[in-house]
C-alpha cells in the first residue's frame, strides 16, 4: 500500500509527468463544480437531464470537429461545440421537463440518442481518425494547461453564482411553487441551473468522459447525503468526496495502467454500493 | 372597496382537460373571515385556491384581491401547500424552511431582521425547540406547523392552507385549528379541509366548492346542507360535532 503511495507521489513529480500533474490540478478543480452542482442535481432529481446534455455534447463534439475538418472552420475547436450544444440541451431539456408534462422523459430519452449518434454519424462524416473512446470514457492525456484555465474559471463562475444566488436556488429545488409565490423567477433559476451542469459537463469529459460523467455527478452527493443535515454540508462533503475519488481513481490507474474514467467510476460506484448497503444494515 | 371584501371572485371558469372544474363562480370573503373550503374530491377546492394565488388563470371571469390583480397581491397572501409533494430526503433545517418564507426579489441573502421574523413564527406555532431540527426528521403534524410558520413570516394579510389537518392525529389537528383560530384575529383564513365536521367548530364560515361555490355562515349549517354539500356521501359527516353554540339539528 505504501509503496504504491510512494510510486504514484514520485510519478506525479517528475519532470516528465507533465500530463499526470495536469490530471490530478484538473480533478482538483473539477471537484468543486462536481461537487456543487451535483449536490443540485441529487437533490433536484434531475440526473437524467444531466444524462441527456452529456450525450448532446458528443454531438457537439461530432459537429465541431465535422466544422473544423471539412468545412475548414479552424476556429470551430471540438471544446466549444461541446459548450454550445451542452448549453442548447440544456435549454431544450429544461423547457420540456417544465412544459413536456406527460411525454416528458420520452422526449428526454430522445434528445440523448439523437445527440449522440448525430454525434457518432458527423465523426463518420469527418476525414481523419478519432479516437472515439477518449471522449466517451476520458483521456487524461488529451488534458492541456488551456483546460485547467477554462475548469479555473468555471469554479469561479459557478462558486460566484451560487454565493450570490444560494437562497434561491435552495428554494427553487425544495418548493419551486411556494418560490414563485414569493415572486422569484423560477423558470429562470432551474435554466441557469441546468446551464451550469452543462458546462462542468463539458469539462469533466476530458477526465471522465461523456458516458461516465453522470455517475461522478451523482455518486458524491448520494454519499454526502447519508451525513449531511443541511444543503451546504451535504456540498461541501461532496467536493470533498469528489475530489477523494477523482484522485485516488487517477493514481490507482496510472499504477495500475488503466483507463482514469472507468477507474475513477468504478471505485466510487464500489464505495458507493458499500455505504449503501451499510447505512440499511445500521437503519434495520 | 364595498364593504371591506378583500377577495372578489367574478363569473370564474376554470376547466382542465375538457372538464369543468368551476362554473361561474362567485365568492366574496370579508377581512376577518375564517372559512373551510370543503368539498368532494376533484370538486375545485384546491382550484379556487391556485386561482386566488394566481398559480393558474381562469379561463373566464375576473378575481380582484385587495383590489388588485393576484399576481400584485401575492405578497400579501400566505400559503401553505399539501407538504405530500416536498421531498423528505431533502437536506435542510426547520431555520432553513421557515426562512423561505421571506424571500424577496430585492434581496439575495436573509437579513438579521428576516431571521428574527422566522423565529417569530417558529414560536407562534410553538415549534422552538426544533429549530434547528432536519426537517425530515419531524413528524406529520410538526412539518404541517412549520409550513404554516413559513407561510406566517412574510406577514399576510390573508392565509391560504391546502388541507392543514390531512394525516395528522385528531389531537395534532385540534392544536392546528386553535393555532390558527389565535391568528384569525389579525390575518383572514381559508383552509381546504377533507372533514367538515370537525374543522366547523372552529371556523365562521363553509365555502362549499362543487363545480359552483356556495358560502354558508357555520351557525346556518343544517344536515339538509351538508347532505346537499357532499350529495347524500353522509359517510364522510361526522354527526357528533356542534356546528356552532346553538348546534345544529338534523331532521
Amino acid at each position: 500500500m505504501i509503496e504504491l503511495f510512494n510510486s504514484i507521489f514520485t510519478a506525479i513529480f517528475d519532470p516528465d509527468n507533465l500530463f499526470l500533474r495536469y490530471a490530478f490540478i484538473m480533478g482538483g478543480l473539477a471537484s468543486i463544480s462536481f461537487g456543487i452542482i451535483g449536490t443540485f442535481v441529487t437533490i433536484k432529481r434531475i440526473g437524467y437531464l444531466a444524462g441527456a446534455i452529456s450525450h448532446c455534447v458528443f454531438g457537439g463534439i461530432g459537429l465541431a470537429l465535422f466544422l473544423q475538418v471539412k468545412v475548414g472552420l479552424a476556429w470551430f475547436d471540438p471544446i466549444l461545440g461541446a459548450v454550445l450544444a451542452a448549453v442548447i440541451a440544456a435549454v431544450i431539456t429544461g423547457l420540456v421537463s417544465l412544459h413536456a408534462k406527460e411525454r416528458e422523459d420520452t422526449i428526454i430519452g430522445t434528445l440523448w440518442a439523437v445527440g449522440m449518434a448525430s454525434g457518432i454519424l458527423l465523426i463518420d462524416m469527418t476525414p481523419g481518425y478519432f479516437n472515439l473512446a477518449s471522449y466517451l470514457f476520458g483521456d487524461i492525456l488529451l488534458i492541456s494547461s488551456q483546460d485547467l484555465l477554462y475548469v479555473a474559471s468555471l469554479d469561479i463562475l459557478v462558486l460566484g453564482i451560487f454565493i450570490l444566488f444560494f437562497n434561491r436556488f435552495f428554494s427553487v429545488c425544495f418548493d419551486d411553487e411556494f418560490t414563485s409565490l414569493r415572486g422569484i423567477n423560477t423558470t429562470f433559476f432551474y435554466l441557469l441551473l441546468l446551464i451550469l451542469t452543462a458546462l462542468t459537463v463539458v469539462l469533466l469529459v476530458r477526465i471522465v468522459g461523456v458516458v461516465l460523467v453522470i455517475a461522478l455527478l451523482t455518486i458524491p452527493p448520494a454519499i454526502a447525503s447519508f451525513y449531511a443535515k443541511r444543503l451546504w454540508q451535504m456540498m461541501v462533503y461532496s467536493v470533498m468526496i469528489c475530489l477523494f475519488f477523482t484522485w485516488a481513481g487517477l493514481g490507482l490507474s496510472y499504477s495500475l495502467s488503466l483507463s482514469s474514467g472507468p477507474t475513477i467510476i468504478v471505485l466510487s460506484g464500489t464505495v458507493y454500493l458499500i455505504l449503501l448497503v451499510v447505512h440499511r444494515f445500521i437503519k434495520s | 372597496m364595498l364593504k371591506n371584501y378583500e377577495i372578489i371572485l367574478e363569473n370564474i371558469c376554470f376547466a382542465y382537460k375538457q372538464r369543468n372544474i368551476l362554473e361561474n363562480v362567485n365568492l366574496e370573503i370579508q377581512k376577518g373571515e375564517f372559512a373551510s373550503i370543503v368539498g368532494p374530491n376533484g370538486g375545485g377546492k384546491t382550484t379556487l385556491l391556485k386561482l386566488i394565488l394566481g398559480l393558474i388563470k381562469p379561463d373566464r371571469g375576473k378575481i380582484q384581491i385587495f383590489g388588485k390583480s393576484p399576481d400584485k397581491a401575492r405578497h400579501q397572501i400566505g400559503y401553505m401547500p399539501q407538504y405530500a409533494h416536498l421531498d423528505m430526503n431533502f437536506p435542510a433545517s426547520v431555520m432553513d424552511v421557515v426562512l423561505m418564507g421571506r424571500l424577496e426579489k430585492k434581496s439575495l441573502w436573509f437579513s438579521r431582521k428576516d431571521r428574527k421574523k422566522a423565529v417569530e413564527a417558529i414560536e407562534q406555532v410553538g415549534m422552538t425547540a426544533f429549530t434547528k431540527t432536519g426537517f425530515n426528521e419531524l413528524s406529520g403534524g410538526q412539518k404541517q406547523r412549520i409550513l404554516i410558520a413559513r407561510a406566517l413570516c412574510s406577514n399576510p394579510d390573508i392565509l391560504l392552507l391546502d388541507e392543514p389537518t390531512a394525516n395528522v392525529d385528531h389531537k395534532t389537528e385540534e392544536n392546528l385549528l386553535s393555532i390558527l383560530q389565535n391568528l384569525n384575529d389579525r390575518i383572514t383564513i381559508l383552509l381546504v379541509s377533507h372533514d367538515l365536521g370537525f374543522v366547523s367548530k372552529y371556523v365562521k364560515s363553509v365555502i362549499c366548492v362543487n363545480l359552483d361555490v356556495v358560502i354558508h355562515p357555520t351557525t346556518m349549517l343544517t344536515g339538509e346542507l351538508i347532505k346537499d354539500i357532499y350529495q347524500g356521501d353522509l359517510k364522510m359527516v361526522r354527526h357528533d360535532h356542534r356546528c356552532s353554540d346553538e348546534g345544529h339539528t338534523h331532521d
